[in-house]
This record gives C-alpha cells, structure tokens and sequence, in this order.
C-alpha cells in the first residue's frame, strides 16, 4: 500500500469514527444549549440501544427490526430520564444537573449489570454488513459506509429540521434564551422532550453502529463514547450544533494523526493526550475552535 | 461569646475523648468486619472533608479528587513495597527507587507532596474555569492519570494487580489522619484564607474587586484536598495491600462526591454526616444483597442493588435538599453540652437588656 492509499485509508477511518462522534455530540449539544444540562448520563443511551437489539436478535427479530427497537428503547430510557430526573432540578446550578446525570449513570449502568450481567457478550455482525469494498487497494468495511451515510443523511434531514420546521425554530429559540421564548408562547417542555427525543434517537443508531464496530457490548460501554462526544461538543462549542457536528469529525481526526504521528512507545496513551487537548482548548477557546472569545459581560 | 468558644472547645475536646474512647473499644474488643468498615469510614472523611474545601467552601466543583488518591496510593505503595518483592513485582523501577523502601509515615508524606505539587502545577491551568466546565476538566484529569497508570507497566504494573503492599494502615493512622484533616480544614476555612475562598465562591467578580486573587484561593484550596486525598489513597493502600488502577475510577469518584452532596456541600460536619450516612447505608445494603432471610418470606440476593440504591437516593438529595441533610449548615457541638442553651439564652437577654434604652 502506498502512502496515498494510507492516507485515504486512514481519511476514510477517520470520517467513520468522526461520524458516530458528531452523532453522539448533537444530543448532547441538543440538550445542553436549551438546558445547560450536560447530560453524562447520554452514553447509556448506547448501552441500552445495543441490549435492546442484541435482546430482540435473540429472541428471533430480523436485524432490522432489532435495530429500530434498539432505538426505541434508547428513546424511551432518554425520555423517561428527562421525566424522572431532569424535569424535577430543571434550573438548578449546573453542577447539580451534572452530578444528577452521573447518578442517573450509575442507576442505568447497575440496572444492566443487574439484569444482563457484567462480563461482555458479542454483538454480531449482520450478513449484509460482514462485507468489505475493496477498490485500488483501499478497504473500507461496510459498517464504516453506513456510518458515514447515516451521520450524512442524520444531518441533511436534522437541518432541515431545525432550520425551516416550526419545532425547530422553537428549539433554537430556546437554546438562545429559554424565558424569551417561554414568553413567545413555546411550549419549553415540548421543545425539550423533543431534545431529548432526537438525541436519545441518535444514541440508539451510534449504539447499534458501535457495537457492530466493536464486536461487543457490555454495560459500562458507555464511558467512552460519551467523554469522547463531550470533548467534540467542546471543541464545536458547547451548545452549538453545527459545532458538535464539526467537533466530532475533528475528533476523529486527531485521534487518527495521534495514532499515526505518536512515537509507539506513547500511543496507549493516546486518550490522554485527547484530554489534554480538551483541557486546553477549554482554557483557551471555551466557546470552541468557531466560537467567538469574547468573555462574559458583566 | 468566649463562654461560647469556650464551651465549644470543651466540646470538641470531649468529643475527641469519646473518639479515642470509640476506637479503643473497637480496636480490643470488635470484630474484623468492624474494624475495616471503621477504617473505611475514616478513609471516606479524610476524602470528603478535603474536597468540601474546595467544592464546598470554593466553589471549584471538582471531580479530579480520586486522581490525586490514586498518586499518593501508588507513590506510597512503590516506596514500601518490600525490597525482595520489588525485584519481583517491578523489575523495571528505577535503581533509587528499587532500593529503598520508606517508612509508612514517609512514603504518606511523600506520595501526599508529589500530589500537592501536580494539583499545584496542574491547577495552575485548571483552576481558571469555572462552573461545569472545571468538573469536566478534571474529570479529564482523572481519566489522563488513569490512562498513565494503566500504560506506565515499570512504575504501576499497568492494569495489572500491584500487590504485596505491606499492610501497614491501623485505626489509628487513619483516625489519627482523619482528625487532623478535619482541623486543618477547619481552621483553614475559619481564617482569612477561607474567608476569601468563600468570597470567590459567592461571587467571584465581587471578590476580585475587594482585592482578593481568585486563583490563589483556588490554588490553594486545590493543592490542599490533593494533598489530603493523596494521604487518603496512600492509608488506603496499605488497607486493601493489593489494588488496580480501575479503583481509582468513575466508581469511587462517584462515591465520594455521593457523600459530599448528600451531607451538604459547604459544611464540615455535613461531610462527615454524608459519610457516615452513605457508609453505613452501603454496608446495610451490601448485606442485605447477600438475600435476607424473613421467616416468612425470603429476599434472593441481588448483586448491585446497593449502587442502585444510591444513586436513587441522590437524585432523591439533589430534588429535595439540594444543600444536603444538613443544609449546608454546621453541627453545633456546644449545643450538645448541657447547660450551654441556657448560658447562651442568658447572654442573649443581657444582650439584648443592653441594647434597650432605660
């Protein structure tokens, strides 16, 4: 393989990865510009998208009918979240939110534990994406293709929809200022519970997406994923949808140039430096790579 | 009012007596089991109460906490790994480092100033933000500390079980240690270091304009509770004698910050309530996980209950008692002392005598 084709290849791995980072980091900017809510307890969203599946599979549902109940029941747990726990401290501080996404984390991932065990089980890859496209010496397996063209139609449609549907008009209303467009007559709580729908939707598909790639699903899945989402939404900018979005790919691709460009000796340590990178970029561009930084007015 | 400091005094004062008194029983006459739970708890207030300092009292809401518990225990543990063991355990250590094995007393101070000075250095950059954000960049923290234990095979063993820690931690050292965290605490947040730490907390821009340096406040507030959480890691080192890096993770971070909220931030003897409460309740819970057997009727056992439990119980705290059982007040002890009301309510008559015009 030449250098070229690395290149492309290592592009093409990129995107894929970058594509199910920009998915995870929409829900949780969705939530996080109307609510201020970073809501940690998103990753096991995936968790429960990926059992829910692997459950349907096994008792005999065709893949995708196992994949569209997998991410039923991502939105079901994302919704009864918001209803149980986030409804009640709404315009709390934002560390209250955040501790309570944490305790919402630790119910969820002990109630999988519970119910499914801890020892990982394997997620098995359906026939039609087992395959690979091979062209001019590139490989590129199937489920990187559907990441890549899901995360593309997601975002089509989800623009659409935030830029021209009346709902969409009334969700970034309210990421802008939720008393304003209280005041405006928007229903906030429809606004958020669709939030929460969207993204908990999306969490369904990167779960199911994921564990194909992964080959495995375990309960504390989740950890990951969703630190590595927070860190794409922060480099967008906390809040900002077109930021998570572009957050995400960069994501993916500086964890491919830390991979390639680390001497061997340090790339385990290679999450580390994603964080150090997170911590700076917190530091120095809290509003994220597009953002303004101007600082807050007294 | 110096009858009032005075009686409190004496209070404490009796209070550590019955202490001593507490322990000494344990210490001759309670079980095993005890004796770890008691230790345990001590452990648990030497963590909360020095990250009240600064979640609390600075309003730094950390969560990078059980990082800096993670480098006193393996700083610790490394320098009094018995030599023989050394050679078996970490072949790779550094020639000054294999050969020495440290006292228990030193390699805790040891493993506690290495933590003071990376809180120091990494506070430096950390503690300018604020809000969520400083939660999530410690909670970067903590995993960037995890990742290098986990990869550094010549100094932690990796993810490997670092084991044959020689178990030095008694009641004692970590009562004696608890204590001591407690009054530093205490007495730091009752002087004008903890009057501007405060100050920062309630309003920062406000504290700026009195001529108080925001950083400074939180730097030091940081660097102390590193330092206390590295003594915590380093007792509970040599407790538990062997030990993986995943100890230091998401699970004990959530415990601990589990037992700040629910004793309510910003109140010492909250902390100390949160951990008693979330102790006693864990140990409760974790026994009834084994089944519980009514007579009548019979409980199967259910692992992991406990962690469920919990995490009810908090969002439960966060709901309706937002500042916790306590409220973010302190326990009077001199109140528990009789005779001290009706001093008090003396006082305040002759006070108030004074002040009305005859």
């Amino acid at each position: 393989m030449n250098t070229i084709q690395y290149l492309i290849q290592q592009t093409i791995n990129a995107v894929s990865v970058g594509s199910l980072y920009a998915l995870m980091a929409i829900g949780l900017a969705m939530v996080f510009g109307i609510l201020r809510l970073i809501n940690f307890a998103h990753g096991d969203l995936i968790m429960v998208g990926s059992y829910a599946a692997l459950l349907s599979l096994g008792l005999g549902a065709p893949f995708w009918t196992a994949v569209l109940i997998g991410i039923a029941a991502s939105t079901l747990v994302g919704l009864a979240m918001e209803r149980v726990a986030y409804r009640p401290i709404r315009g709390a501080p934002e560390v209250a939110m955040l501790l309570t996404s944490f305790a919402v984390t630790i119910f969820l991932e002990n109630v999988a534990i519970l119910i499914f065990s801890p020892t990982p089980r394997a997620f098995p890859t359906p026939p039609i994406l087992s395959g690979a496209l091979e062209f001019g010496g590139l490989r590129i397996s199937a489920v990187d293709v559907l990441a890549i063209l899901v995360a593309a139609v997601v975002l089509v449609l989800l623009t659409f929809f935030i830029r021209r549907s009346e709902a969409g008009v009334g969700m970034r209303a309210a990421s802008q200022d939720l008393l304003a467009a209280r005041l405006m007559g928007i229903n906030i709580n429809r606004v958020i519970v669709m939030a929460f729908a969207i993204g908990s939707a999306l969490a369904g598909v990167v779960g199911i997406l994921w564990s194909i790639r992964v080959g495995k699903i375990d309960p504390l899945m989740g950890f990951y994923p969703v630190l590595k989402a927070f860190v794409a939404s922060v480099i967008g900018g906390l809040g900002s949808l077109p930021g998570a979005v572009l957050g995400g790919y960069v994501l993916g691709f500086l964890e491919i140039l830390l991979q390639g460009l680390l001497p061997s000796s340090l790339t385990p340590y290679r999450d580390a430096f994603v964080f150090i990178i997170l911590i700076v970029l917190l530091l120095f561009r809290p509003n994220g790579i597009l953002g303004s930084t101007e600082k807050e007015k007294i | 009012m110096v009858t009032a400091r005075r009686s409190n005094l004496l209070a404490v004062l009796l209070s550590l007596l019955i202490l001593v008194a507490v322990l000494l029983v344990i210490d001759l006459a309670a079980s095993a089991y005890i004796q770890r739970v008691v230790m345990g708890l001590g452990i648990s207030i030497i963590l909360v109460v020095s990250l009240n300092l600064l979640n609390g009292f600075t309003g730094v809401f950390s969560l990078g906490q059980v990082g800096f518990m993670a480098i006193g225990a393996y700083a610790a543990a490394i320098l009094t790994l018995p030599i023989s063991l050394k050679s078996v355990n970490l072949p790779e250590l550094p020639a000054w480092l294999g050969e020495v094995q440290a006292p228990f007393l030193l390699a805790t101070l040891a493993g506690a100033i290495l933590a003071t000075v990376i809180a120091f250095l990494v506070g430096l950059s950390l503690m300018r933000l604020t809000g969520p954000y400083v939660a999530v960049a410690t909670l970067g923290f903590l995993v960037i500390v995890q990742v290098i234990l986990v990869n550094w095979d010549r100094m932690t063993r990796g993810a490997r079980t670092f084991s044959g820690v020689p178990p030095y931690t008694t009641l004692w050292w970590v009562w004696g240690w608890a204590v001591l965290t407690t009054y530093v605490v205490w007495r730091l947040v009752r002087s004008a270091y903890g009057r501007r730490m405060m100050a920062v907390r309630d309003n920062e821009i406000a504290a700026q304009a009195l001529g108080v340096s925001v950083m400074r406040s939180r730097l030091l507030a940081f660097c102390v509770s590193a330092f206390f959480a590295a003594i915590a890691g380093s007792l509970w080192a040599h407790f538990f004698t062997s030990f993986s890096p995943k100890a230091f993770y998401f699970a004990e971070t959530f415990s601990i910050i589990t037992m700040l909220v629910i004793g309510g931030m910003g109140s010492i003897s909250g902390s100390i309530v949160g951990v008693v409460f979330v102790t006693l309740l864990s140990e409760i819970l974790r026994n009834a996980e084994r089944g519980i057997n009514l007579g009548f009727l019979t409980i199967p056992p259910v692992y992991g209950a406990s962690q469920i439990i919990m995490s009810v119980i908090f969002v439960l705290v966060i709901i309706f008692r937002p500042k916790g059982l306590l409220g973010g007040r302190e326990l009077d002890l001199g109140r528990l002392l009789p005779g001290r009301n009706r001093r008090a309510a003396a006082e305040s008559r002759a006070v108030g005598g004074d002040e009305r015009p005859s």
